[in-house]
């Protein structure tokens, strides 16, 4: 691994076991950081109601950037387009802390990723499965996440993405080379990363879940099938009491292996966000088909 | 371990290869029996949080009061020094130094390095500072080991270590072995 790219991975290293919660303004990340947030995801509507308004979903403007930047001190994400590197330009020349090339946004290229390598901030990106994953990391993602259905407050997609991640590391951990090499072309992603990940059963960038977490339940469920942190959009501020909410869950994610504690801290948070049901919504409107 | 957030996991690891076996504290009662502890890279704002809400803060001084060895990383550092400030937060106070956090600015700035250090000899020592603090003021009784661009990233007394780099993110394991033998445990 490069020195550039273990920077890159360093700092999402110091993310884990951790909350990033997406936030609009500046009041909402102050209201993160209160809450122990490891790092702000500043967009431009939450994803719940982006679904609900339509309309297309573009990065957030420098100005509110900005002022959410001036407003906190831990590390600030923002969401691009899928694709639209002149998005990620503005970002990296506002000193972002990492950039999130995200499906909740309207993609601005259907056919092509942006070349992550070519930028010195590092990129998140959501996957579905581990072909997904693979490809983004060969693109130069420092870290993956989840895809799960955002906006949802849904937590099967989340799962499935997760089960699936693990299910298929298990079983190239088995294979050798020329197995290997027809797995890449299946998987469509480089051999070289590939064969990598075989040999270590394991990602190599951290791997954290996004997509539906609306309780400390589904953040603790998510961090025992594997993922190493959790994102939380609209979970938390289309709850109906957003800041012991997003402190209960930041709670959940160190104490995820410990019942008791999950029991103290899932009491008295007042009503979780609504939700949509997500097998009952017609696949134009499922944020984890785009982009592939 | 402190393993409330952070990079807990990595440093378990380089205990590992030491052949050290790293136990996980999220409660205080945790502490008992334990010759030192790592305070992780992370959020150093988040850490403290759970320090200050969960009963941890008092414990981790009496900890260290009771003869414990303390070793702060990056967010660990912030919250063992005596001083914070960028902006100011509160901290365990027990290492008397000053530090500013983010005091090489945001993620673009984070960088690599090679830093001689005289304790641990040659080769020279890897640094990777990822959104590091800068080590303002260096109190009585505190020796500085190594430094980088003119500030201390690596620092001792009595029984407590700190460096603003992090040493779980390379292969060099001088550091970890280093405070092995500050806690007696190797």
């Amino acid at each position: 691994m490069s020195t550039e790219f273990r920077l890159k991975t360093g700092l999402a290293d110091m993310l884990k076991g951790g909350v990033i919660m997406d936030v609009t303004n500046a009041e909402q990340a102050r209201i993160a950081e209160d809450a122990g947030a490891v790092s702000v995801m500043a967009l431009e509507r939450v994803p719940a109601d982006i679904r609900r308004d339509g309309g297309v979903a573009r990065m957030s403007s420098p100005t509110k950037i900005r002022e959410i930047q001036e407003a906190v001190d831990i590390p600030v994400m923002a969401k691009v387009r899928i694709g639209h590197f002149a998005e990620a330009q503005i970002l990296e020349a506002m000193e972002v802390d990492f950039v999130d090339e995200s499906e909740v946004l309207t993609p601005a290229d259907e056919a092509n990723h942006i070349d992550k390598h070519a930028f010195a901030v590092p990129f998140v990106c959501g996957c579905r499965n581990l072909g997904e994953a693979l490809r983004r990391i060969g693109e130069g993602a420092a870290l993956i996440r989840t895809k799960g259905e955002a906006g949802s407050g849904d937590i099967v997609e989340a799962v499935r993405h997760l089960r699936k991640i693990r299910s298929q590391l298990r079983r190239i951990s088995f294979m050798d080379d020329d197995e290997l090499m027809a797995e890449s072309k299946e998987l469509r992603a480089p051999f070289e990363i590939v064969r990598r990940v075989a040999r270590e059963g394991r990602l190599p960038v951290p791997n954290f879940a996004a997509g539906g977490i609306a309780t400390p339940a589904d953040a603790s469920l998510c961090m025992q099938l594997g993922a190493e942190s959790v994102f939380v959009g609209s979970g938390i501020f289309k709850s109906a009491d957003p800041s012991p909410r997003a402190v209960a869950i930041v709670k959940a994610v160190t104490h995820y292996q410990d019942p008791q504690a999950l029991v103290e801290i899932s009491m008295g948070l007042g009503e979780a966000m609504r939700g949509l049901d997500t097998a009952s919504l017609p696949p134009e409107q499922l944020l984890h088909l785009r982009g592939n | 371990m402190l393993a409330l957030q952070g990079s807990f996991a990595l440093h378990a690891a380089s205990l590992e290869r030491l052949g050290v076996h790293a136990v996980e504290v999220r409660r205080a009662d945790a502490l008992e029996g334990l010759d030192g502890l790592i305070i992780p890279g992370g959020e150093s704002s988040t850490m403290l949080k759970f320090l200050l809400e969960e009963d941890l803060f008092d414990p981790l001084l009496a900890f260290h009061r009771d003869g414990g060895a303390l070793y702060g990383t990056c967010a660990g550092a912030i919250l063992l020094a005596s001083e914070v400030s960028g902006p100011s937060q509160k901290s365990l106070g027990l290492l008397d130094i000053g530090v500013r956090r983010n005091g090489y600015g945001r993620q673009v700035h984070s960088h690599a390095a090679t830093v001689s250090c005289r304790a641990l000899g040659e080769p020279e020592l890897p640094v990777v500072m990822i959104r590091a603090p800068v080590i303002t003021r260096i109190g009585s009784g505190v020796e500085v080991l190594a430094s980088h661009r003119g500030a201390p990233v690596f620092v001792q007394s009595g029984r407590l270590l700190a460096t603003t780099f992090h040493p779980e993110l390379t292969e060099d394991l001088r550091v970890h072995r280093w405070f092995l033998r500050l806690a007696s445990l190797a």
